[in-house]
């Protein structure tokens, strides 16, 4: 077991350096950072242009950047944004607002998506199925940001009717939440319902869709017939040795998951309002920054490795046979 | 399978065929899909209005008689600007989905039927582009791409980023395919890899390939206009839905028609690709489910 991971992580950290390499090959070509500067008017002398060149290193090869590059990463310093700042810091306190808005939808998510799909394959063709799984396509069908403004949409009309601002849809926490610790907790809960729901109801949809499925292949397996046979109750063949084989290939499932989280968390920072990764990213790319871009990239990148790397170990959890070999 | 009447020949084509006119959903769907992309194309020319006329008389109008869907805040009419949307996104999706499935059937077969180095390669390509942040590399390179070239690019682009998970599948199936006495008598018999490959391969993993189209269409259209809404897709002056929908998220709570008419759209797009799919899916393995209504049957 020991031995396979470490063979994995290996194999993850080289595919990281890869990836962290190819956009950074890819950023240092299109972008041109000194756009901002040129355009200008009236243009700035070209001395000061000259020296701001210098000081982003855009007189040296790309490759020879890339190395400087890889230098400061390794130490933690992902180097300084086009304006100056160091891209390290920011990024730290930018996870910490992604993290506080991805983590509580990916895991209500997962779990109600399983309990939905599961309940549904024990209901199947019944009314209640056909519902769960029309809902879960229909919520497939809509991207983040059509769900999102669903979500505002419909939280306005509940606060115009209770004449209560009760779901708060722009930032984190509002600017006039004074009041000790209590109010803080409620205003940041507030501000934090629309958000988590947005994300969690795309990962309700997509694992009780698959849940679904899983759960019906084991349903038909003999196993559960003898489980039945032997004399236990329909709940406890159902959950004991049903649920917990079909939720195999979930483990696999969680860790694509995750990187769809983060595509979905750019455009719920973005229509909420919230400072986090995503809205970084898009900034990013519109000031044409390099740094911010390559960085991001080796973080979404860390969390979908550690994501597989978590899968492969709740596989093994799950999965006696894997255990065992 | 049953079929009852022996003396009667049925191809699978035909099996296949009746499995899914008999899905009410799927074929419905199938019909809207149709008349949505027929009347993007063909509905433009019949309006009074294109979708980059300005009418100074109705700035930021709800729906009405003369503009249908509502014109937004420049005056333009959102029903031409929405057809005008839906052509660019569904022409994206169909291309991607054709595309990407082609690049998987490739790749999967090819590492699959010869093994050995070049699977280890191809999958270790997989693997990396599974890593590579595509959404990003693609947000990096299209904003760059000029006017003309830009859906062409989002195209290639998308294309070269959605055919790993199935060249995986592909692959898998490929592998057993390979060891089976059909392909062993072929090779015996002196065929050439390619031919077998075309041949004998994938025809038999052509059921996966039809249904993997079809649910791509979806999510390529879904991957284009998330690109779109952040302004990384289709550029200005053109419109997709992503970038129609950008601009009603200014204003979805002052003025809904503007979000709504397009967002609407959208999604009766990718829902009905969506069931097309999984009607495909259910008449072409049909061992995945049990037939359909089997409790009622025993009621």
């Amino acid at each position: 077991m020991t031995r396979f991971l470490a063979r994995r992580l290996l194999n993850y950290v080289v595919l990281l350096g890869l990836a962290s390499f190819l956009t950074f090959t890819l950023t240092s070509m299109t972008f041109s950072p000194l756009d901002s500067l040129l355009e200008r008017n009236p243009r700035p002398p070209q001395a000061v242009i000259d020296a701001k060149a210098a000081e982003l290193n855009l007189d040296k090869p790309i490759p020879v950047r890339y190395g400087d590059w890889v230098a400061g990463a390794v130490r933690g310093d992902f180097g300084t944004t086009v304006g100056g700042q160091p891209v390290t810091d920011e990024l730290w306190r930018r996870i910490g607002v992604s993290l506080r808005l991805v983590i509580i939808g990916s895991i209500v998510g997962t779990f109600l998506g399983v309990v939905a799909g599961a309940w549904g394959a024990v209901r199947q063709y019944r009314l209640s199925d056909r519902v769960i799984t029309t809902l879960a396509l229909l919520t497939l069908s809509a991207p983040t940001f059509v769900i999102a403004n669903l979500l505002i949409l419909a939280a306005l009309n509940v606060n115009s009717f209770l004449g209560l601002q009760v779901f708060e849809y722009t930032g984190e926490t509002s600017s006039d939440a004074v009041g000790g610790g209590w109010n803080q907790f409620v205003d940041r809960l507030q501000h934090l319902v629309l958000p988590t729901f947005t994300l969690a109801l795309g990962a309700i949809a997509g694992f009780s869709r698959y849940q679904r499925n899983a759960m019906l292949d084991v349903l038909s397996q003999d196993f559960i017939r003898t489980a039945r046979a032997k004399g236990l109750t329909r709940r406890r063949a159902l959950f004991k040795h049903g649920l917990r084989t079909a939720l195999i290939p979930m483990a696999t499932l969680f860790a694509y998951g995750v990187g769809g989280l983060f595509t979905g968390a750019v455009f719920v920072e973005k229509i909420f309002g919230w400072h986090g990764i995503g809205e970084w990213f898009v900034q990013g790319i519109g000031s044409q920054d390099t740094n911010i871009v390559v960085a991001i990239t080796v973080f979404t990148g860390v969390t979908v490795l550690l994501a597989g790397l978590l899968s492969d170990v709740l596989y093994a959890a799950l999965d006696p046979r894997v255990r065992v070999s | 399978m049953t079929v009852s009447a022996p003396q009667e020949f049925v191809s699978r084509r035909t099996l296949v065929w009746r499995r899914f006119l008999r899905n009410r959903a799927a074929v419905l769907s199938l019909f809207v899909l149709a008349a949505l992309f027929i009347g993007c194309y063909a509905l433009p020319p019949l309006l009074p209005y294109s979708h980059t006329d300005l009418d100074y008389y109705a700035l930021q109008q709800p729906p009405s008689t003369t503009h249908w869907f509502g014109t937004n805040a420049l005056g333009q009419d959102l029903l031409a600007q929405t057809l005008r949307g839906m052509q660019k996104s569904m022409l994206i999706g169909v291309c991607v989905a054709f595309l990407s499935t082609a690049i998987a059937a490739t790749v999967g077969a090819v590492a699959g039927y010869f093994g050995a180095w070049r699977s280890a390669a191809l999958m270790w390509i997989v693997d990396l582009l599974l890593v590579v942040p595509s959404f990003l590399l693609i947000a990096i390179v299209t904003p760059r791409t000029r006017e003309s070239g830009t859906i062409l690019w989002l195209i290639l682009l998308l294309s070269a980023f959605s055919w790993m998970i199935s060249a995986r599948i592909v692959r898998g199936m490929t592998m057993s395919l390979r060891e089976r006495e059909f392909v062993t008598a072929a090779r015996y018999m002196g065929v050439s890899n390619r031919r077998i490959i075309v041949r004998h391969i994938l025809p038999n993993v052509a059921s996966i390939l039809i249904i993997d189209t079809a649910l791509n269409v979806g999510l390529a259209v879904l991957a284009e206009t998330s690109l779109s809404f952040l302004g990384f897709g289709v550029q200005p002056p053109d419109v997709s839905l992503g970038t129609l929908i950008a601009d009603g998220t200014r204003s979805v709570t002052t003025f809904p028609w503007v979000f709504l008419f397009p967002a609407g759209v959208l999604v009766l797009i990718v829902f009905c690709a969506n069931l097309v799919g999984d009607g495909l899916r259910d008449a072409l393995d049909p061992g995945v489910r049990p037939a359909r209504r089997k409790r009622n049957s025993h009621r």
